[in-house]
């Protein structure tokens, strides 16, 4: 008996240890564990370590995926109620699809978010308030838009590449465009004048005063004079040979970056973190910013939201509330250029007065915190992260030849009225 | 007595009923991994249901079938599918059958050949799918690199329907190419040199060896292999979700010029959260699978000796 009872306990025992073994965050040593999942760059790998060094108690991981990857992981995680970090970072085209079941989350209202409401932009502090009242995530940074490009490729083409003059260039996109069209004229082959279609067409619908959404959620993208304009714009630039035909955040696009295949990319201010990781430093000092032209507008911009099914929701609300804060929100902004939400800081001189080596020294605190004060917010709808996708889908239908402008548009407008 | 009676009864009672435990784990496994996950399927694929709001669900009966079979990515889903399904289940076969013949011959470090045809199927398939979408690359893959050095001009394989489909094809029948051969090889091993060497008397050559011979005693094997490799290549979903990195993976290209019905229920699921649509979906690609494993257990049972 006694063989047989020792193989039946060491089945249980595996069985035990398969069933437990995931989704267990319990503390090890007396220190709770707390998780953080993200996406892109945030800029926290700093921040994380202060945080641990001034709370010994806390053991802090992050985990970082892919924009669509993470937020796709998140859903199922809240779906099944299972597997979800202590802290998910929420971008602002997903965070109208989550705060719409805001029982997923804690509401850090109840958690003492009432208090540091004032903290942040109100636009910010709405755009994760569900219709309910409950504030499902803290504002990190905002998406203002400014123009990155290559001062050596412009230099070359026989345009300006000081940074007050490019902004000349291009009072408006119709300017943008044409003086694409006097850089691809001298450009070397295989260099174009902008990265993609979608990333242009991207920052144009983020100046609009109304985007793909009314205020009462219905999707008026189909009748919106200003996309439709845009669309045209974008559509003619990639016709006359401007564009890179390169989707944004995809492997082929970082490739370009390395590879110098465009001159300007649209940059809200998180792109400089994703050029600055994707150029390296063999680049640093080839590219700087300037304005955008247009108004002030923005794309992106993210959220630290708390979900429930966490075993530590109290040190996560701490943590999430602490890497808002800011403090925390300023250090950000000057070690990877993430604009922060938070309106008093955009007249503290360490932030106005601060240049980027990287971009050549820009003055990139002077320059995003002129976009922030212009902004005018436009609401997003439930799906905008979706409109956008297919949007963006539309303009490469149009870069990859396979359908012209008018029939790619009416596709696209089918789409996201079904 | 009674002590005898109550050991021959317990007995009794061993024989009875322990087979019963044996093969319970296995039943408990496949209820809990197997059975179960199907039927909830079919039942959250009969409501409306948001994949995060589960308290908000109600039953809609057929409705999301009945939406499915008018939806036109439906349908260009399983056209993919089945274009792919085409793509790489033939190639696989047929390359595997020459690959186990070869196999099959007295050459010097077989055994390390043999192994390393199987080094493909123990990669990472997102790992293999994300260095073949960079061979396939627009402007600096290697495959355009070569087509460029025959004077073929830039292909944009992930752009059109038929490249896109070839790139993806590609990736599987490289995986899984090795794994049908070693199921082949060790067949063939199993034939006796009997029916070569008589062939050979009457003066079969070996191609004619390997058709009216190899290939008709491998039937079961070649129907086994079909049924896998059917059940695997109908649901494609890592290939084409990792082909077209990026926010919009799951659409399969700019004009779902690849996406699967896998990708169109992952789409369904994960971006528009539809949990029961996506459910549907699933039903309908499993049934889809059947008919079509059934059509080729049909074609490779109608191989036979002449």
């Amino acid at each position: 008996m006694r063989p047989k009872a020792l193989a039946i306990g060491c089945a249980a025992l595996a069985t035990a240890v398969v069933l437990s073994g995931c989704g267990s965050d319990t503390a090890s040593g007396g220190k709770t564990k707390l998780t953080i999942g993200l996406f892109g760059n945030f800029g926290y790998a700093e921040l994380l370590k202060e945080y641990a060094s001034t709370h010994p108690d806390v053991e802090i991981t992050d985990r970082t995926a892919s924009y669509s990857d993470h937020h796709k992981n998140l859903a199922a995680h809240l779906a099944t109620n299972n597997g979800a970090a202590d802290i998910e970072a929420v971008d602002t085209g997903y965070v109208n699809q989550f705060k719409a079941t805001p029982d997923k989350f804690v509401d850090l209202n109840t958690k003492g978010g009432d208090q540091l409401k004032d903290r942040w932009l109100p636009w910010k502090w709405e755009g994760s308030l569900s219709k309910d009242g409950k504030q499902i995530g803290y504002g990190t940074d905002i998406g203002g838009l400014a123009i990155c490009y290559r001062r050596d490729l412009l230099q070359n083409a026989g345009l300006p590449a000081d940074r007050d003059q490019v902004a000349a260039l291009w009072p408006t996109w119709q300017d943008f465009m044409a003086a694409g069209k006097r850089f691809q004229e001298k450009a070397p082959d295989g260099v174009k004048w902008f990265d993609g279609g979608p990333t242009v067409l991207n920052a144009i619908v983020g100046q609009a005063p109304v985007g793909y959404y009314d205020k009462s959620d219905k999707i008026v993208v189909g009748e919106n004079k200003d996309v439709k304009a845009g669309w045209d714009l974008v559509v003619g630039g990639v016709q006359s040979g401007l564009s890179a035909k390169l989707l944004y955040s995809t492997p082929v696009w970082n490739t370009g970056f390395k590879q110098g295949q465009f001159a300007t990319v649209t940059c809200p201010a998180w792109q400089m973190a994703k050029i600055k990781d994707q150029a390296g430093p063999d680049a640093a000092g080839k590219w700087d910013v300037t304005s955008v032209p247009g108004g002030g507008g923005n794309w992106g911009g993210s959220y630290l939201t708390v979900p429930k099914q966490g075993k530590n929701v109290d040190k996560a609300v701490e943590l999430a509330a602490w890497l808002t804060a800011p403090e925390q929100q300023a250090k950000v902004f000057k070690s990877s250029g993430l604009l922060p939400s938070i309106p008093k800081l955009y007249d503290d001189p360490s932030i106005v007065d601060y240049k980027n080596p990287y971009f050549n020294d820009a003055p990139i605190g002077k320059l995003f915190t002129d976009a922030a004060k212009k902004l005018n917010p436009q609401y997003q709808g439930p799906k905008a992260g979706d409109i956008q996708t297919a949007i963006g889908n539309a303009m490469q239908r149009v870069e990859q030849g396979k359908q012209n402008g008018e029939d790619s548009w009416r596709q696209f407008v089918g789409d996201v009225q079904k | 007595m009674a002590l005898i009676d109550k050991a021959a009864r317990r007995h009794r009672w061993d024989t009875k009923f322990a087979p019963y435990g044996y093969v319970t784990p296995y039943f408990l496994i496949f209820g809990v991994f197997g059975l179960f996950p199907l039927l909830y399927t079919i039942w959250v694929s009969l409501q409306h249901r948001n994949l995060l709001d589960e308290g908000g669900a109600y039953v809609v009966w057929f409705a999301n079938y009945a939406k499915l079979l008018a939806d036109p990515y439906f349908w260009n889903a399983m056209g993919n599918t089945l274009s792919l399904w085409l793509l790489t289940t033939v190639p696989q076969i047929l390359f595997a059958l020459g690959i186990a013949a070869l196999l099959n011959r007295k050459v010097r470090t077989r055994t390390l050949f043999r192994m390393g045809v199987i080094l493909p199927n123990i990669t990472s398939v997102a790992a293999v799918t994300i260095i073949f979408a960079q061979l396939f690359g627009r402007d600096f893959g290697l495959v355009n690199w070569v087509l460029d050095l025959f004077g073929a001009g830039q292909i944009d394989w992930q752009a059109g329907t038929a490249t896109s489909h070839i790139a993806i094809a590609v990736m599987v029948v490289w995986r899984w190419t090795g794994y049908h051969a070693l199921i082949f090889l060790a067949s063939m091993q199993a034939i006796s040199p009997s029916l070569y060497e008589a062939a050979t008397l009457d003066g079969a050559s070996g191609w004619q060896q390997f058709w009216r011979i190899t290939v008709p005693l491998l039937r079961p094997q070649i129907i086994f292999t079909t049924i896998i490799a059917t059940t695997g290549n109908m649901r494609l979903l890592a290939e084409p979700l990792l082909f077209n990195p990026g926010a919009a993976a799951a659409t399969g290209g700019s004009d779902r010029q690849f996406q699967t019905a896998a990708l169109y229920l992952y789409e369904q699921g994960f971006t528009n959260y539809d949990f029961g649509y996506s459910s549907a979906i699933a039903v309908v690609l499993a049934i889809a699978t059947i008919i079509v494993a059934g059509l080729g257990y049909l074609v490779t049972k109608r191989i036979q000796t002449e």
